[in-house]
């Protein structure tokens, strides 16, 4: 397979993941907005969007105050802003067209189709109101594009290459989304006030992480913590989007692909290791060395696998 | 003059009749609601647009992509029509490759003075690195479309060669599969010969030309400038139905001589290029120094014999419009027999007596750039108006060796469905060859079809459509 291949499928599915993320966080912005809660202002969520798609210093530059109106639009369909939905979209088909020959019918049309119906959409008709509808529409097509890949891709070694992508956006995703409000997650924060502003940054977390359902599940008979939510997304393997969900993935992927080669690559090691520290810590142990640090550790090292994958398999 | 002049209908006879291999299509369409053939063009378009079936249009600010127009009524070669065409595909592209062998060589026609001399060595398509150069099989052009019109029962033109790199084979293909799928009872009653043989056989001729012929396995992939290509969706349909790699330039580099490919494991060396990439952008150590498209190199290791490039560099002298004049001549002093497809008779301005001709008869006839393409550039007489014949007399007469002139021929018309129903439109024809161990043709090939009433332009790029090509057999 050609390195600029195996850089195609990755990518293609980095950024048809990201296009959902960031409508899912969309989504808990506009919800919020609806709901009332307490002192916090809904531009404080609307900003929360933007730290944690890492869309700010460009919103800032930009567009400048935060609305509703003028996040939206930067995070759906601002050319000029390389995570918006609409450039995601669109990389997301360059990439897969780019390897046309390597992707299956079924794949192509799902993410060629998603295309062609996002570029036909005026942005002037996405009002408030047909918002929700649209950001939903976004996070259907993001599940059908993953589901034509998990149902119709051979598992070879652009399968791999394509989970390997998927899944390092996703646990990048979950650890900003975290870190951009860690300090909401402290266990001390429990304590604070009547606690109606943390329950809803906690639920506004969880919406993000497409876990409020789920964590009823996971924990069945706890009310809502700080150090519950912690755990289930980073620690908790059956929470789809949870830092060890991502890496055990990640870690699987990487034995395949080194089967598949016959010899592992330096990046493969790098993977095993960072599956290895989540599967061997503990909340307690994250909290005692400091939540933020942890985070901000866990995504340089996320980040610091890209590149190497890069590096071994010839990504042009 | 009118552009509204007699045409031959490849349907319908002067009575009115449907002419033998239309007569079962003609009961066809006769019994279908009036609705129907809109329907099913909807249903085309659709299908097209999913599976990413688009072509580039260049001149807007972003090169946009679109479909090209599809006709779903087919149209139809019978057998014994098909037979003399491949004949005389077959008779020219050999000429033609031996041409190219021998202006490469020993220039032995320039010699026996059956062409000017300085009409192909100061040609800007024939290219002095490849003097003494012989590739496998002796064979330059590997693939070639030649495109013909129709202008009565039995008469067919060659209107160019399209030498270098002939598009619009996957539109044959797809038109194909698109008529399959929408019509299947269509297919039931004719006896269509099949396409889908195509990508086999254009392995086979690529893999025929390895420059190592006693190495078991040829890796071929194809070159293509990337996905802003207006025929980016042909390379990558190309690759895909051959089982190929499909490659950019930054995915190849040489070392020591010899082409690889980088891969997530170990460089592979490749032996055959069929490249989609125009000779000026192939290496820029030896042409184009500013490509990015190409690869640094590759000419050296062409040379070297140490990987096949198809078609081969400087193959585009073959299809010059100033060379098409000395086609029949060509075919002549190769073969030593009489070409079987006629030449439209062709005026070269840069002669005295044709250009003052031609100046005296801009209203009736077709002015063509030597070197353009695409339709772009050309004067189509009876359909100008007063004043664009007048701009364009400045332009030829600033620079009459830029162009060429032919007749307006009065090309065929076939059914084809437009907004009132069923009407006829002139076509063109471009069948698809295929040279290496031998020469493969492809029955029909693709039809273009200009969907404006009284139009003779069939380019995609000028509001052209395609249709499918069917070869009826015995």
């Amino acid at each position: 397979m050609l390195g600029r291949t195996a850089s195609s499928l990755y990518w293609m599915s980095r950024y048809h993941e990201r296009a959902q993320n960031i409508a899912r966080m969309l989504e808990v912005a506009n919800r919020s907005t609806m709901v009332a809660h307490g002192t916090l202002s809904s531009i404080d969520d609307w900003r929360v969007a933007l730290l944690s798609s890492g869309c700010d210093l460009g919103y800032q530059a930009k567009i400048g105050d935060v609305s509703p109106r003028g996040v939206t639009s930067y995070m759906i369909f601002d050319k000029d802003n390389p995570s918006s939905v609409r450039v995601c979209l669109e990389q997301a088909r360059n990439n897969a067209r780019s390897v046309r020959t390597g992707i299956t019918a079924e794949l192509w049309e799902a993410i060629n189709t998603t295309w062609i119906e996002f570029a036909d959409v005026n942005p002037q008709s996405i009002t408030q109101d047909r918002l929700p509808e649209f950001l939903s529409w976004i996070s259907q097509r993001s599940h059908l594009f993953r589901g034509a890949l998990l149902n119709t891709v051979l598992r070879d070694d652009g399968y791999h290459f394509s989970q390997l992508g998927n899944f390092v956006e996703r646990a990048d995703n979950t650890a900003r989304v975290l870190n951009t409000q860690y300090w909401v997650l402290l266990p001390d924060s429990d304590v604070i006030g009547d606690g109606s502003m943390e329950r809803h940054q906690w639920t506004g977390i969880l919406r993000a992480l497409s876990g409020r359902r789920s964590y009823r599940f996971a924990y069945p008979k706890a009310r809502l913590t700080a150090f519950n939510i912690a755990e289930f997304l980073i620690l908790r393997k059956e929470m789809p989007r949870s830092l060890a969900y991502c890496y055990d993935w990640i870690d699987d992927v990487s034995d395949d692909l080194a089967q598949f080669y016959g010899g592992r690559q330096p990046s493969l090691d790098m993977a095993a290791d960072i599956w290895r520290t989540l599967c061997q810590t503990e909340m307690r142990d994250i909290y005692q060395n400091g939540l933020h640090d942890f985070l901000t550790d866990f995504i340089g090292r996320n980040n610091a696998f890209s590149h190497q994958l890069s590096k071994d398999y010839n990504f042009a | 003059m009118s552009a509204e002049r007699t045409f031959f209908n490849e349907m319908l006879d002067q009575s009115g009749q449907p002419r033998p291999a239309y007569s079962k299509l003609n009961d066809w369409l006769e019994s279908k609601p009036p609705n129907f053939l809109t329907r099913k063009s909807r249903e085309a378009e659709t299908i097209f647009r999913r599976l990413g079936i688009t072509f580039a249009v260049y001149g807007s600010d972003e090169a946009t992509e679109r479909l090209i127009p599809f006709d779903p009524i087919p149209r139809i070669l019978s057998a014994s029509e098909w037979r003399k065409l491949s004949t005389g595909i077959d008779q020219r592209v050999r000429a033609l490759n031996a041409f190219l062998h021998d202006i490469y060589h020993r220039q032995e026609i320039i010699r026996a003075g059956r062409i000017p001399a300085d009409l192909v060595l100061q040609n800007e398509a024939f290219l002095p690195e490849m003097v003494g150069f012989t590739p496998a099989r002796k064979v330059y052009a590997h693939i070639i479309g030649t495109d013909l019109v129709r202008v009565a029962e039995n008469e067919f033109y060659v209107l160019e060669d399209n030498t270098r790199t002939p598009s619009g084979v996957s539109y044959m293909m797809e038109n194909r599969e698109t008529m399959m799928r929408m019509f299947p009872e269509l297919f039931q009653i004719h006896r269509v010969a099949p396409v889908e043989h195509y990508p086999e056989a254009l392995r086979q001729t690529l893999e025929s030309v390895g420059p190592d012929p006693a190495k078991s396995e040829q890796t071929v992939v194809v070159l293509t400038p990337g996905i802003y290509n207006s025929a980016y969706f042909e390379h990558a349909f190309l690759a895909d139905s051959m089982g190929v790699e499909l490659v950019e330039g930054r995915d190849l580099f040489v070392d020591e001589g010899k082409v690889f490919m980088r891969t997530t494991r170990d460089p592979q060396q490749v032996d055959v290029i069929y490249r989609r990439i125009d000779d000026a952008f192939l290496d820029p150590l030896s042409f184009q120094p500013d490509s990015m498209l190409g690869v640094p190199g590759l000419f050296d290791a062409y040379r070297a014999g140490n990987v096949t490039i198809c078609n081969a560099p400087g193959t585009g002298i073959a299809d010059d419009k100033a060379i098409y004049a000395y086609v029949p001549d060509i075919i002549e002093f190769y073969t030593g027999q009489k070409p079987i497809l006629n030449n439209v008779p062709t005026w070269n301005c840069a002669r005295e007596e044709d250009l003052a001709y031609v100046l005296d008869n801009l209203a009736d006839i077709v002015v063509k750039e030597v070197h353009g393409s695409g339709g772009y550039g050309m004067l189509i007489g009876p359909t100008a108006s007063k004043r664009q014949i007048a701009e364009f007399r400045k332009i030829l007469t600033a620079n009459p060796g830029n162009y060429i002139a032919q007749p307006t021929l009065a090309l065929s018309a076939c059914p084809t469905h437009v907004a009132t129903g069923v009407a006829p439109r002139h076509v063109d024809l471009r069948p698809f060859v295929l040279i290496g161990d031998q020469v493969r043709i492809t029955p029909g090939g693709l039809t273009r079809v200009a969907l404006k009433k009284g139009s003779l332009v069939v380019n995609s790029s000028q509001g052209g459509g395609t249709k499918d090509t069917w070869v009826l057999e015995d």
